[in-house]
């Protein structure tokens, strides 16, 4: 066989992993996709049913008597959270990126970029660690009752202040996590050979440097903005580990305002394994499978999307 | 504002409220961007002052020499356990991806390198705990694995796979196309051409991509919590059905613990894998840097 073909072979190995990943799933959930049907986004109710009762056939699948599986309480946890990091690191995210270009003297701007980006490295446990000792008490005690007090009349902003796990709690962890790839995306973008000539004309023309940041190369590399914001968007829905530790891990009912304890499909997968392994007909564990299935769908579509526009930048360039 | 051509007005008072107004938005602009710098870069102050001070009061000689025990003992188990899963996980991903990332760089035409490059750039944005519950179903549940070094590192793996294809792909992309028309000129054949030419070039950038990959296998948890499972106890040597100890689970487990020795394990465990991690990013900066730096000079 030819060294080409070997090579071949090896690289369909990376690229039929994720064709794998979701044929696997969508075969051992089958099952609970045939139960559940289309309600299974659109109800409120994780229950696993009477754990000694005995089986039930509803739809030609075993259950537990009482069983019912509906997540909409776990997509709306998802995209909350996802909706809250993403409004707060595209601005800060782009102000960094911004500064670390062209505010500061060149031979530090390497290194003061590398600091940002190493939130990217910190692993997401020691942000759930950093969250549960650090944050939770801060924002439980200090920050949550005064926003209270004085923002309380805007709307989600009021009620009670709960104890600093929650909704809010998540947004900003998944905040930190996710703005590395928003300022390292479009910091590149800034100080590349495109930019810079269009920075040479912009200063030519009497533009100051601020002016010609903000009117001239931004707006440049909106598409690469965009791209980045993406991705940035699908690292949030799928963040496990930090969620898990500072959201609350609500269960069955929706946030009622900003402070509220929610789940993330992702964190909800770990924080449900164990309990759904005492379901002797095996539709729990099943039906997690599908709230994976849904996760990963969601996550290549969203992946999809970012790359299409960063690739169409790339050719365009 | 630039210098006023000769003979031209003198500035009126619009002129001049004009003048300020721009200077007045400069400096907002400026303390605006700065002010965003500083919440990232005072967020990770905070992040490494509780990791590395808690961290380094809570490391005594038992943390590394026992074993864990109940809420208590040490992290030598899951010291052992994140090395051999890390290092299972890139022993698997490093071949593979090397040869995706080869595959993809040297012999890009068709529609078979384009596709393959799309699945693996949407395959890193597939959650970790997505690959981690596939790894239950298909290794643990499937293949009757059970809680296993294998299914962890295969998971790991799986992650890692990815990572290396794109950054080999990056490193034999720039070895400059003169050093293989040159040797294809001697009569070298494709395979002489890469494995004896092109990749002794690119290999700094290569182990760049692998050591990052395990920085990122070294940190993860979710793909890990039901693939490898836990366990108290030194790994027995078996890789399927004996579950294996690691130091992210001995974070995020022993934290939520009402007990001052198990938060002394969660913090010491967190200063090993934040250390390691941060380690390597620097080294991988270095070199990096050291690489661009050849590159420029050009």
């Amino acid at each position: 066989m030819s060294f080409r073909k070997s090579t071949a072979i090896l690289a369909s190995v990376v690229g039929g992993t994720l064709v794998v990943i979701v044929l696997f799933l969508t075969l051992y959930a089958w099952p609970a996709i045939r139960l559940n049907g289309i309600r299974f986004l659109g109800q409120n109710s994780w229950n696993l049913g009477s754990l000694y009762g005995n089986p039930i056939t509803v739809r030609g699948q075993q259950i537990l008597p009482g069983a019912h599986y509906g997540i909409l309480f776990l997509i709306v946890g998802t995209l909350l959270s996802t909706a809250i990091a993403l409004a707060i690191a595209v601005p800060v995210g782009v102000g960094a990126a911004m500064f670390l270009a062209e505010g500061v003297p060149s031979p530090l701007r390497p290194w003061m970029s590398f600091f940002v980006e190493l939130l990217a490295a910190i692993p997401s446990v020691v942000y759930g660690l950093w969250g549960y000792v650090v944050v939770i008490p801060f924002l439980g005690h200090h920050l949550f009752p005064a926003m209270v007090r004085w923002l309380g009349f805007i709307p989600f902003l009021g009620g009670p202040a709960g104890s600093g796990y929650g909704l809010l709690t998540a947004g900003l962890v998944l905040t930190l996590m996710i703005v590395p790839l928003v300022t390292t995306t479009l910091r590149d973008a800034l100080v590349s050979p495109q930019a810079s000539s269009l920075r040479e004309a912009a200063m030519a023309l009497g533009a100051s440097r601020f002016e010609t940041l903000r009117a001239v190369l931004l707006p440049s590399v909106r598409r690469v903005l965009i791209g980045g914001s993406i991705l940035a968007t699908g690292r949030a829905l799928g963040e496990t580990m930090a969620v898990l530790m500072v959201s609350g891990n609500a269960l069955n009912y929706l946030p009622g305002n900003i402070y509220t304890p929610i789940s993330t499909m992702a964190s909800f997968i770990v924080s449900q394994l164990d309990s759904a392994l005492e379901d002797p007909t095996g539709m729990a564990v099943r039906s997690l499978a599908e709230v994976a299935l849904v996760l990963c769908l969601i996550s290549v579509v969203v992946n999809s999307f970012a790359r299409f526009l960063l690739y169409y930048d790339a050719s365009r360039a | 504002m630039g210098i006023p051509a000769a003979g031209f007005t003198v500035p009126t008072a619009r002129r001049r409220s004009t003048r300020l107004r721009r200077r007045v938005g400069d400096y907002l602009g400026w303390g605006a961007t700065a002010l965003a710098f500083v919440l990232l870069g005072g967020a990770m102050v905070s992040i490494l002052v509780t990791v590395f001070v808690r961290g380094s009061s809570a490391i005594t000689w038992s943390v590394i020499t026992q074993v864990t025990q109940g809420v208590g003992g040490g992290l030598l188990n899951a010291i052992e356990g994140t090395l051999v899963l890390a290092v299972g996980g890139i022993v698997l991903a490093v071949p593979v991806g090397l040869a995706a990332g080869i595959y993809l760089a040297e012999f890009d035409e068709g529609m078979l390198a384009p596709t393959i490059r799309f699945l693996a750039d949407v395959l890193v944005g597939v959650p970790s705990i997505v690959i981690g519950y596939f790894g239950y179903v298909t290794m643990v549940v499937g293949l009757g694995w059970n809680f296993s070094v294998a299914a962890g590192s295969v998971a790991l793996a799986i992650i890692a796979l990815p990572y290396i294809c794109r950054t080999a792909e990056m490193a034999m992309r720039q070895v400059p196309r003169s050093m293989r028309e040159a040797a294809y000129a001697l009569g070298a054949k494709d395979h002489t051409v890469i494995m004896r030419i092109c990749l002794p070039t690119a290999l700094p950038g290569i182990l760049t991509g692998v050591l990052l990959a395990l920085a990122i296998a070294v940190g993860e948890t979710a793909p890990l919590l039901y693939t490898a499972g836990w366990s108290n106890y030194m790994w027995n040597g078996h890789l399927t059905n004996s579950p294996i100890g690691y130091l992210t689970y001995a974070i995020w487990a022993f934290v939520t613990e009402p007990f001052a020795t198990a938060h002394a394990l969660a913090y010491a465990a967190a200063f090993f894998v934040t250390l390691f991690v941060l380690l390597i990013s620097v080294v991988s900066r270095v070199v990096l840097d050291r690489n661009a730096g050849w590159r420029r000079r050009r």
